[in-house]
């Protein structure tokens, strides 16, 4: 396979069949940079001026939107949230400080750390059951209000996370399976602050998929943890992606129309629509040949019947 | 060839010379939600991959 976009023939590290492309690494990391900065621009996430704090963990999505954001000549810096989860924990916190030292450093950015184990005397999983919540739902309220404390309290203009369109896609079939419609609205890439002392919140990495923003971590040598949180095992989530990408691979682009068709859909509201009596009334009338509602002259059974007479039986 | 493997980390051996896309069908891995990693490059679905070669079929999807 070789890079669609290169005039030479150079040698493809990943096709992209939602594309009908393939790219060379050069290529591929233009086309990244392109689409995120594409969500940015769309979406009216921030300006090269504003003060953007970004969500770490150490995985793939955040360590890349951290990246690209920086090789795009952003002002980024970063939070980390030390979960107190045994080993993933600590490697997770390996991973981002080795990125924060080694390369976001010399972008003039810095890492903020959170320890939970500092300020609430333990890890999420013993907070989850002392609480006698799910451990998940525990982390979600810790992350969420950390992130914003941080960003308000620093003064930064925007918090950036590394929502990706596989994210999006599966966040979007959950709700319309169990018409969670009042979560639909918190689904744009781009939340406003809607009220003071809440910070805005943007998704630069909505327009890809988790495979290519992998790929762009593998491409630009980002050390990244790929085990995953022990806490993620049998998510709902995960159920969800599989079953969508089952769908993307019989036919690309599935992901991509359901959640940007959704996104265009909140957009752009459709004008009150007409009834389906209304548009019967207007495009339907009858066949010139048997009486029976169509909207041609003559209805597609007439034809059908017409054209079967006149055939040569083979 | 070797092939390495995540969650949990495993190792399996797959006859060579295979292309990846075989290599995937055989392990009934969807290559949507995986990546084929040669040394330290991205090896694409239609890739010849040698009985000498060692890979790692690395998965892209997270739960969180
Ligand atoms: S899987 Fe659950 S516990 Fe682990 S990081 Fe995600 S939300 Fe937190
Ligand atoms: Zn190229
Ligand atoms: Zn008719």
């Amino acid at each position: 396979m070789n890079c669609t976009k290169c005039p030479t023939s150079t040698r493809a590290v990943i096709g992209l069949p939602r594309h009908n492309a393939a790219f060379c690494k050069g290529c591929f990391t233009t086309f990244v940079h392109e689409q995120v900065a594409r969500a940015i621009k769309s979406f009216k996430m921030f300006t090269p001026e504003e003060r953007i704090l970004v969500a770490v963990s150490g995985g793939k999505d955040s360590l890349a939107l951290w990246h690209i954001l920086l090789k795009l000549g952003y002002r980024a810096d970063a939070l980390y949230v030390n979960l107190g989860i045994g080993s993933y924990s600590e490697e997770s916190h390996r991973k981002v400080q080795h990125y924060a030292d080694t390369v976001a450093a010399a972008h003039g950015a810095k890492l903020i750390v959170h320890v939970v184990e500092q300020e609430a005397g333990a890890g999420i999983r013993e907070l989850a059951t002392v609480l006698h919540r799910p451990t998940c739902s525990t982390c979600g309220t810790i992350k969420r209000y950390q992130f914003n404390r941080a960003a308000v309290e620093q003064d930064y203009d925007v918090m950036a996370t590394g929502h990706n369109l596989d994210d999006e896609a599966a966040r979007l079939l959950g709700n319309v399976l169990h018409w969670q419609e009042e979560y639909l609205d918190k689904q744009s890439p781009t939340l406003p602050a809607s009220v003071e002392g809440f910070a805005k919140k943007v998704k630069p990495l909505c327009r890809l998929s988790e495979r290519e923003i992998a790929a762009y971590a593998v491409v630009n040598r980002i050390d990244y943890i790929v085990e995953e949180c022990p806490m993620a095992k049998g998510s709902k989530m995960i159920l969800y992606k599989e079953v969508l990408n089952r769908l993307e691979t019989e036919s690309p682009g599935t992901k991509q129309r359901f959640y940007w068709g959704f996104l265009e859909k909140q957009t752009k509201p459709e004008p009150a629509a007409e009834s389906m009596a209304e548009k019967d009334q207007r495009t339907l009338h009858p066949c010139t040949t048997c009486g029976q509602p169509t909207t041609a002259d003559t209805c597609s059974y007439c034809k059908m019947m017409a054209k079967a007479k006149t055939a040569t039986p083979r | 060839m070797i092939v390495q493997l995540s969650h949990p980390q495993r190792q399996v051996e797959i006859k060579g010379p295979k292309r990846t896309k075989e290599v995937l069908r055989e392990l009934n891995l969807v290559i949507e939600a995986h990546l084929v990693i040669r040394g330290d490059e991205l090896v694409t679905e239609d890739e010849l991959l040698a009985d000498a070669d060692r890979i790692e079929i690395r998965p892209v999807i997270s739960g969180g």
